[in-house]
C-alpha cells in the first residue's frame, strides 16, 4: 500500500437494512416506546470472531448511509465515502463498518414522523427529547442484535464523536478503541445560543402547529431553512468563506433590493431549501437538545476526569485547528481528562482551513492519521 | 528518522532506559517519532506519552505504537497536571527550545524527576572547530549556522552551573562519545549529555 495515498475505491452500491425492535425502550427523559426500527448500513465482512466491527456514528443531519451509492440514486453517496471503502483509510477489506441512523431521526429510524404504533398516527410532538445517552443505549441492541460483544472502533465526528466518547463511558467493554473527531465535552453558552436560534426559527414558524404538522400537510421550511442557514455558518470559517465568496455579487452589481446580492446569500439559500426538502423539523429540534443535554462531566460536578475514569478504550482525538464551533481547546480538555486518568491517547491537531465541517473533508494529513491508527487496530484485532 | 541522524538506536536511549524505572509515567517531551518511548514500552513497561509538534512525526508515533498529543513545548506544559509523572524526558531538544530555563522547571513541575540529553558544546571537536574559525558541524550537531535549529547550546561546565543556581539536584549523569562512556574530562572529551535530575529536598 502505498502510504502518502488512500484513493481506494467505492464499496459500491449499498442497500440499506431494517432492525426491528419490539422490546420497550427506556429514555432518559423517563418516556417509555414500546417498539422501533432502526435503520443500518453494513459494508465488508464480520470476521469469524466478530472482533473487527467498526460503529460509525452520525452528527447532526446525516444518516446512516456512510458509504457507497444506491442502484436507484447513484448520485446518492455516503458521507463519509472519503474515508470508508475498500483501500481507504477505514479499509473494508479488513473491517465490518455499520452506519446506523438513530432514534429520533428522519432517515428511516423510529422518529418524530414515524407512526406511534399505540396510536395510529405519526409521533409528532410526542416523540421523546433524546440523548446522546439515548443513542449509544440503542446502539448496543443493534450491536447485539449483529453479534458484536465488543467493536474494534467506534468513531464519529461532531456529534457523532459526543457517542463515541458516551460508549467509552457508559459501556467501557464494548470497544477497543474510541475515535474522536472535531468534539466537544460539551457545548459552550454560544453553541447553546445558535442552537436555541435554530429551534426558535422552527417553532415559531406558522406551519410547525407545535410539532404536530403531517397530518396538516404541511411543514415548517421556512423555519427549517433559517435553522439550517445559522448551523452552516458555524461549522465553516471566516477564512474558508472569505476563499470561497468573499464579497462576489451574483448578477455583478448590487441591485438596490432584499433579493440575493452576494454570492453567499445565494449559497445559503440553496443549502437550505435543499436541506428543508429532506430534513424533519421535528428531528432537527431533538438533535439540537442532544447536542445542548451533553455533558458527562455534569453529573461529576464538572469533573471531566471523573467522568472518563470508566473508560478502557485506547483514543485517537482529532482536532482542527480553523474550528471555532468545537475548537482545539475543547479537545485538549477530553484529552487532559484521558491524561489524568492514564488512558491510551493519541491527539492530533490538523491545521486545516475549513473550520468544523474540516472532519468531512479531504485532508491527506487528517487521512493518513486515520489510516495509520486504523492499520494498529487491524494488527491489534487480527483484521 | 531519529532526530540527530544516529540512526534509530541513539547512544543516549539505552542510558536513559538504565535509569527508568519499570511500570513508572513517563512523559517525552519532543518525541519525534516515538522510538525513545517504544523502547522503554519494550525494555521496561513504562506507560508514556509523547508530545511532538510536527505532523510527520506525530504519524510515525502512531505507526510506532506510541501515544502523542500534539502540541507546541514553547506554550508549555498546562495540559499537565503537577507531578503527574515519574519522568518528564527531554532527549535532545533543550537546545533549540527558545526558553530552555522554563521548560526545565515545567519539567520538574510535571514530573517527580527529570531526564535530560543535549550535545555538549565544549567537546574538543566542536572547541577545535570554532579554533579553526568555523561552527562545528558533527554527528551530535548536524546543523550549519544557517539552517540549525540550536539556540541555547551549552557545555556540560554551563549546565551543571544552571542546575547548582536554581538548586536542582542532579541525581545521575552519563557522558557518552560515540556510545561510549565517557570517564575523565567530561567537558572536553564528552560529545553528548545526559542527566538525570530532581528537584532539591
Amino acid at each position: 500500500m502505498d502510504e502518502n495515498k488512500h484513493i481506494g475505491q467505492s464499496v459500491g452500491i449499498v442497500t440499506p437494512q431494517v432492525a426491528k425492535f419490539t422490546e420497550p425502550f427506556t429514555f432518559k427523559c423517563g418516556a417509555v416506546i414500546a417498539d422501533y426500527e432502526l435503520v443500518y448500513e453494513t459494508y465488508g465482512m464480520l470476521n469469524s470472531d466478530h472482533s473487527n466491527a467498526v460503529l460509525v456514528c452520525h452528527a447532526l443531519n446525516a444518516s446512516h448511509h456512510v458509504a457507497g451509492t444506491y442502484a436507484d440514486d447513484p448520485g446518492n453517496v455516503g458521507w463519509w465515502d472519503n474515508l470508508i471503502g475498500p483501500g481507504k483509510p477505514v479499509d473494508t477489506n479488513r473491517f465490518f463498518v455499520i452506519g446506523v441512523n438513530n432514534l429520533g431521526g428522519c432517515h428511516g429510524s423510529t422518529g418524530p414522523k414515524s407512526i406511534n404504533s399505540g396510536t395510529g398516527k405519526p409521533w409528532g410532538s410526542q416523540f421523546p427529547v433524546v440523548t446522546v445517552e439515548d443513542w449509544v443505549k440503542s446502539q448496543t441492541r443493534l450491536a447485539d442484535r449483529l453479534g458484536i460483544p465488543q467493536f474494534a472502533a467506534v468513531m464519529g465526528g461532531s456529534l457523532g464523536a459526543m457517542q463515541s466518547l458516551q460508549w467509552t463511558i457508559s459501556y467501557p467493554e464494548r470497544l477497543r478503541h474510541a475515535l474522536v473527531i472535531a468534539c466537544a465535552p460539551n457545548l459552550s453558552a454560544q453553541n447553546i445560543a445558535f442552537n436555541e436560534i435554530a429551534r426558535q426559527a422552527i417553532i415559531t414558524d406558522p406551519d410547525f402547529h407545535g410539532g404536530d404538522y403531517y397530518e396538516r400537510g404541511v411543514t415548517p421550511k421556512r423555519g427549517l431553512r433559517v435553522a439550517r442557514m445559522v448551523g452552516h455558518v458555524t461549522y465553516l470559517s471566516d477564512d474558508e468563506m472569505a476563499n470561497k465568496f468573499g464579497r462576489q455579487l451574483k448578477h455583478g452589481k448590487l441591485n438596490y433590493s432584499f433579493d440575493t446580492d452576494f454570492q453567499i446569500e445565494s449559497y445559503l439559500r440553496y443549502q437550505a431549501d435543499k436541506f428543508a426538502e429532506y430534513f424533519d423539523a421535528n428531528t432537527y429540534l431533538r438533535i439540537t437538545k442532544v447536542l445542548d443535554y451533553f455533558d458527562p462531566a455534569f453529573e461529576h460536578g464538572g469533573d471531566l476526569t471523573r467522568a472518563l475514569a470508566p473508560a478502557k478504550a485506547a483514543f485517537l482525538v482529532v482536532s482542527f485547528t480553523t474550528d471555532w464551533r468545537f475548537s482545539p481547546e475543547r479537545s485538549r480538555e477530553i484529552v487532559s481528562a484521558l491524561l489524568d486518568n492514564r488512558g491510551d491517547v493519541t491527539y492530533a491537531e490538523i491545521d486545516a482551513p475549513h473550520g468544523h465541517d474540516a472532519f468531512l473533508l479531504d485532508d491527506e494529513r487528517y487521512h493518513r492519521l486515520v489510516a495509520a491508527y486504523f492499520d494498529r487496530i487491524g494488527v491489534e484485532v487480527g483484521a | 528518522m531519529s532526530r540527530n541522524g544516529n540512526g534509530m538506536q541513539r547512544p543516549d536511549f539505552a542510558a536513559i532506559a538504565e535509569w527508568v524505572r519499570p511500570e513508572s509515567r513517563v512523559l517525552d517531551l519532543g518525541c519525534g517519532d516515538g522510538t525513545l518511548l517504544k523502547y522503554l514500552k519494550r525494555q521496561r513497561g513504562i506507560v508514556g506519552y509523547g508530545i511532538e509538534i510536527d505532523d510527520t512525526r506525530i504519524l510515525a508515533c502512531v505507526r510506532n505504537g506510541v501515544n502523542v498529543i500534539q502540541g507546541d513545548l514553547e506554550r508549555g506544559l498546562s495540559d499537565f497536571g503537577d507531578h503527574s509523572f515519574d519522568y518528564v524526558i527531554l532527549s535532545q531538544t533543550l537546545q533549540a527550545m527558545k526558553n530552555s530555563e522554563r521548560i526545565i522547571k515545567e519539567m520538574l513541575r510535571v514530573g517527580l524527576e527529570g531526564i535530560v540529553t543535549f550535545p555538549n558544546f565544549g567537546y574538543w571537536k566542536n572547541r577545535l572547530q570554532i579554533a579553526r574559525g568555523h561552527m562545528p558541524v558533527s554527528d551530535n550537531l548536524p546543523y550549519e549556522w544557517f539552517n540549525t535549529p540550536n539556540v541555547h547550546l551549552c557545555t556540560i561546565a554551563d549546565f551543571e552551573r544552571f542546575c547548582r543556581e536554581r538548586r536542582i539536584r542532579v541525581v545521575e549523569r552519563k557522558v557518552l562519545t560515540h556510545g561510549k562512556t565517557v570517564g575523565v574530562w567530561p567537558n572536553l572529551l564528552g560529545a553528548l549529555a545526559v542527566y538525570h535530575f530532581g528537584n532539591d529536598v
